[in-house]
């Protein structure tokens, strides 16, 4: 049903685009030998890992491993401090201003908290960027958004303000927003954190069905290890400032290095573990009970 | 020794900052034209965000603060049987100095800590990030159009001010002491020149301009978190206050 409702969405410049793209190589996004640091601390070295056009790509790991930065790299809103990030084959590092917010239009982002303008109504929310980079009539952005809203199951909530939406729907929104340019790339930043069970397999069924209906490659960050495996099509999970594990869901879940395995099953003690690094813990209490 | 490397880390750490705040005011004047051209009407809805929503605590501050300076003046020239030229100093301490100044404190108290807040508030719940990601510069759709509604709504509000103030100092000096209403009137007329007005006006501009500069920095530069954007909203006030009177004490000096 709602493959059916997304299909229209499948505008002629798209399919322009999918006919063009089979010429061109099947990396859309490829990071290499990438190192990035945060001050003192080391978030990747020599990370390297490529994305396929058209595939969900999942990235996961534990917390802290830098998944929302590698987001931030291939948007560049952070520079690597070694190697590339390439996308469709242009390293974005070197682009102008103009060139990124060009190349930007081709992103559509979900970011974990909707990140919606909070002055603006849903329907204005999800209007903003076709009223920023396109000259359509009103009629007709007034038909795109509802279209796009309709899509996510908002149609009715055009009208409501952010702060009258629950956390589910503003990320619907937020989604809805995200697929107004119909973009090429979809990130989502952890698109499943804090929804209830209802609210977040409504983000699960629509993130991998608007990948198909629209042909969108997508990039899923998450740890939540379930309901990204019911989705993508291939995973990375990130650990140790590099790619611990990649492989297909039923390759993950088969894995057997002790990181992966612990990762994939939840176990709460393992290469990640329990305790944050600390002093003796015998030796701490007795040395506060000297002074 | 160690207090004057502290000194010396301070000094450069402020040299940085205002070098940074250069720059990010150079942005703004260079964005200036496009936003107005193409986003006339966010310039417009801002100078009422910042001018209209203050209109209230403006005209009641200048009434009281132009009443005071009555009772100051009038209290004071009673003594040299002076007290028909009241207006002068009413019309002269109003028009060029206590209300370009009280205003531009007003609207950093007001309008520039609601800027500040709003800007860090947006960047804390990543608006401006996801602005950025939909190739929208966040610089042209929301600094500029603040800081230039900053910058409009000043001198109006000043001018306001100081009529409301006028008036206020009026009531007291005419109505409640029964100075003489032409006096008080033509006497103002005859002492102030343009050269004060334009003082007053100069004092306004460049209030405005500084008011809103550190109120969108502020903002725009808070840490994204509830304890950054209220430090950054207390930074605004407190800069304001020290610039304002600091560029007072330039322009007055510059006009003498």
């Amino acid at each position: 049903m709602l493959r059916a409702l997304l299909e229209p969405l499948a505008v002629p410049h798209r399919r322009l685009f999918n006919t063009w793209s089979r010429n061109l190589p099947d990396n859309l996004i490829e990071l290499r030998d990438v190192d990035f640091s945060r001050g003192n601390r080391t978030i990747f070295r020599n990370l390297s890992l490529t994305i396929e056009r058209g595939d969900v790509t999942a990235i996961m790991g534990p917390s802290g491993t830098g998944k929302t930065t590698l987001l931030q790299l291939i948007t560049r809103q952070l520079t690597p401090d070694r190697g590339q990030v390439l996308v469709d084959g242009v390293d974005v590092a070197t682009l102008s201003q103009a060139e990124l917010y060009r190349l930007r239009q081709r992103f559509g982002v979900l970011f974990q908290n909707g990140a919606l303008l909070t002055d603006m109504s849903v329907f204005e929310n999800v209007a903003f960027p076709i009223r920023e980079h396109t000259r359509l009539p009103e009629s007709l952005i007034r038909h795109v958004v509802l279209t796009k809203l309709h899509a996510v199951g908002l149609r009715g909530a055009a009208e409501l303000m952010p702060a009258q939406l629950s956390g589910g729907m503003a990320r619907r929104v937020a989604l809805a927003r995200a697929i107004a340019m119909d973009p090429d790339i979809l990130l989502y930043d952890e698109p499943f954190v804090g929804l209830d069970p209802i609210s977040m397999g409504v983000i699960v069924k629509l993130v991998g069905q608007i990948s198909d209906a629209l042909d969108i490659t997508s990039v899923v960050v998450s740890h939540d290890v379930h309901d990204v495996s019911a989705v993508a099509d291939y995973c990375y999970v990130i650990a140790d400032g590099g790619v611990a594990a990649a492989g297909t869901p039923a390759e993950l879940d088969a894995e057997s290095t002790e990181l992966v395995n612990q990762f994939m099953h939840g176990l709460p003690d393992g290469p990640v573990a329990f305790h944050y690094d600390a002093p003796d813990y015998r030796e701490q209490l007795l040395g506060a009970e000297k002074d | 020794m160690a207090v004057l490397r502290d000194v010396w880390t301070t000094f450069l750490g402020f040299l940085q900052v205002l070098g940074a705040m250069c720059m990010f005011f150079g942005r703004l004047v260079r964005y200036t034209p496009q936003v107005v051209f193409k986003r006339f009407s966010l310039v417009v809805y801002q100078v009422y965000n910042a001018g209209a929503l203050s209109l209230v605590v403006i005209m009641i501050s200048g009434l009281f603060v132009g009443g005071v300076l009555g009772l100051l003046a009038y209290s004071s020239l009673e003594r040299f049987n002076a007290e028909d030229t009241t207006g002068i100093f009413a019309g002269l301490g109003l028009v060029k100095g206590i209300g370009p100044v009280f205003t531009a404190l007003l609207f950093a108290g007001r309008a520039g800590t609601a800027l500040t807040s709003e800007i860090g508030l947006m960047k804390a719940t990543d608006q401006l990030s996801a602005m950025e990601m939909m190739a929208v510069d966040p610089m042209r759709y929301v600094a500029v159009p603040r800081f230039l509604g900053g910058v409009v709504a000043m001198p109006l509000l000043t001018a306001i001010f100081t009529s409301i103030g006028l008036l206020g100092s009026h009531l007291v000096a005419v109505e409640q002491f029964g100075v003489d209403v032409g006096s008080y009137w033509q006497q103002m007329q005859n002492i102030m020149d343009m050269d004060d007005v334009y003082e007053g006006i100069t004092k306004s501009v460049v209030f405005g301009v500084v008011a809103s500069l550190v109120a969108v920095w502020e903002g725009y530069n808070s840490a994204p978190t509830a304890a950054g954007v209220g430090r950054a909203t207390t930074r605004t006030v407190v800069v304001t206050s020290i610039a304002v009177l600091f560029f007072n004490y330039m322009i007055t000096a510059i006009y003498i």
